[in-house]
């Protein structure tokens, strides 16, 4: 018997072989399409500025050190580290902003039971399909008038504020997720909701304030509308409009260290990304199929 | 704020049901309630809800950030559907939307399907490509774009080695816009997530069922995973064309923040920045606004009647 079934299970595995050394090739090869730019950053990185344009080579044909010496003497006076400074300031706040205002937000509207819950959690997630472009001028009328240009506080207000949806709704989702018999545990052990929030749900609920915090964090460090609007000192710019200065300053001729600059810029996103990537996709996945 | 005095009547209902629970209770549950969301209420009330009558006002104002606004009915309205730069950007919008979205969602289905089977290595595929759209979002690699994208830069290059020339793509009006279009598919991450995650959840039996009955892997697609996953797709259809209406810093950025040459990328957002942020026009600026709301409100209304026809639930309960 084990003789006759031998060569059919043979060939099946081998097909099975087959089709997965097939599956490794496309994967690879739509993979890299599309890290393709990403991998071109990192050589032309360390390319002479006068062939990043010119030059088909993905690698540089003699690396070279110069568009990264160069950052060092900063843009019109301004060093990087102060735009780093600026960025990583406004991406701290933000974060924290996030995930202290979204979570106690998320509490009330999963854990607590009080009247209006449904209609607040309706108009909650209706802002999120409402575009901002609606509230960009009167908010900018706003923060103008109460004299916060060219300040962090109107960057951040919103996130104390709780005023992104989106992470509301992710962590509601995810403590709606808890087991109940917890948080009444809890009531019956005499806590009050303050600290069922703070000693039992908090901390129960770290993935999705983990996400919260990637997103934000890596959302803030992208920022370029908000700073654009609302910053005007370049001493207080964030990396985003630094990179901007750059390419004011030095123009096409200058490709190297703009390159360089671009690189560098994108390193703590990178970094972020690397760290916590599955914490991200599984977030994103969460947030969309539930919605 | 008038809805929320109409709530009472069905927690109240729900709560009597509910046992050991007082007036007093009732009352200080209420309390904490509003006390916890006392954030997002402020913030609705400052951030949303004010600031969307304040610029529904002053789209009907002539309005310069430093004289006071003045009532001009519906002037905004009338100047800026005639105004050409405007009609340009709808056109310009509208042409972005409807290439990049529907090839986005193929790209991240097609590499989702990819992703779906079982094979070594998956997790980190899927965090690789998924990682543009983290970082597709910054200036940075709008540079990127941009410096791959001009003329006789990389792409121009490659082209040509194939005999194909159009003269660069960045400095080319007939083209500038494809470069945004090829940044927006690139960062297909986000709904190819989502995709992945729907896939997941469809039953291997009905997979099975229809193997049995001898149907190819085509016919299996179009009858069993496409309808499966078609409130995903509904999902993923209505957030990224609401996305792309609103997009800003790439066009800003690759073309050099002009949104140009020849206003190619003067996608709306950009057109109302610079009507509010430069020319100082916030009553144009709040009436350019209001339209793109009513526009992706409209697409949303027919999204959402639309998917009766496409989108199937099922009836049991997840």
């Amino acid at each position: 018997m084990t003789s006759a079934t031998s060569p059919v299970v043979r060939t099946a595995s081998e097909r099975r072989r087959a089709g997965s050394l097939a599956w490794h090739v496309g994967a690879l090869l739509v993979l890299a399409v599309v890290l393709y730019p990403v991998i071109w950053v990192l050589g032309a990185s360390f390319k002479p500025s006068k062939d990043i344009i010119a030059s088909l080579d993905l690698l540089p044909t003699e690396p070279v050190w110069a568009n990264f010496s160069g950052l060092a003497d900063g843009i019109s006076g301004i060093s990087i580290t102060s735009f780093f400074t600026n960025s990583l300031l406004y991406a701290v706040l933000a974060v924290v902003g996030v995930v202290l205002s979204s979570s106690l937000t998320a509490y009330a509207l999963a854990k607590i039971r009080f009247v209006g819950r449904n209609v607040l959690f309706t108009l909650m997630i209706g802002t999120l399909l409402l575009p901002y472009h609606v509230l960009l001028i009167p908010q900018y009328v706003l923060f103008r008038n109460l004299g916060y240009i060219d300040t962090l506080v109107p960057l951040v207000a919103g996130k104390f504020l709780a005023t992104e949806a989106f992470f509301v709704f992710l962590m509601v989702q995810f403590m709606r997720g808890l087991p109940r018999e917890l948080d009444e545990a809890a009531k019956l052990d005499g806590c009050g909701h303050l600290r069922t929030y703070w000693s039992i749900v908090l901390p129960l609920s770290r993935p999705a304030l983990i996400t919260s915090a990637i997103f934000t964090f890596i959302n803030a460090w992208n920022d370029f509308m908000g700073p654009l609007i609302y910053l005007n000192t370049p001493s207080k710019y964030t990396v985003s409009l630094g990179l901007m200065m750059f390419r004011d300053q030095e123009g096409i001729s200058n490709y190297g260290s703009m390159i360089a600059m671009s690189l560098v810029a994108l390193v703590p996103v990178i970094a972020f990304f690397v760290a916590f990537q599955r914490y991200l996709i599984d977030g994103m996945a969460t947030s969309g199929l539930k919605g | 704020m008038t809805l929320v005095k109409e709530a009472p009547v069905r927690p109240a209902k729900k709560r009597s049901a509910a046992p050991a629970a007082g007036r007093r209770g009732r009352r200080r549950e209420n309390l904490a309630g509003y006390l916890f969301m006392s954030p997002w209420i402020a913030g609705f009330l400052l951030l949303t809800a004010g600031p969307m009558i304040a610029s529904l006002y002053y789209a009907f104002t002539s309005y310069n950030l430093f004289t006071p606004p003045k009532w001009v009915g519906l002037d905004n309205f009338t100047t800026m559907f005639q105004d050409p730069r405007w009609q340009k950007s709808v056109e310009v919008t509208l042409k972005y939307v409807v290439v990049a979205t529907p090839l986005k969602l193929l790209l991240a289905l097609g590499v989702a399907l990819l992703l779906a089977q079982r094979r070594r290595g998956q997790a980190l595929y899927r965090a690789a490509f998924y990682m543009p759209s983290l970082i597709g979002a910054s200036v940075s690699v709008g540079f990127v774009w941009r410096a791959l994208f001009s003329d006789d830069a990389v792409v121009d290059r490659t082209q040509k080695i194939f005999g194909v020339d159009v003269g660069g793509w960045i400095g080319n009006p007939d083209y500038v816009l494809y470069s945004l279009v090829a940044l927006s598919i690139w960062q297909f991450g986000a709904p190819m997530v989502i995709f992945l995650a729907g896939l997941k959840q469809v039953p291997q039996e009905l997979y099975e069922a229809a193997e049995m009955d001898g149907a190819g892997p085509l016919r299996r697609f179009w009858n069993i995973t496409l309808p499966m996953i078609s409130p995903v797709l509904f999902f993923n259809v209505l957030l990224e064309s609401i996305h792309a209406f609103q997009v800003f810093g790439s066009a800003y950025v690759v073309s050099d923040t002009r949104c140009g040459p020849a206003d190619a990328t003067l996608v709306y957002t950009c057109y109302l920045y610079q009507k509010g942020f430069k020319e100082a026009q916030m009553g144009f600026a709040s009436a350019m606004a209001w339209t793109l709301v009513v526009a992706v409100a409209l697409v949303t209304a027919v999204l959402f009647w639309s998917q009766k026809k496409w989108v199937h639930y099922e009836e049991a309960a997840k």
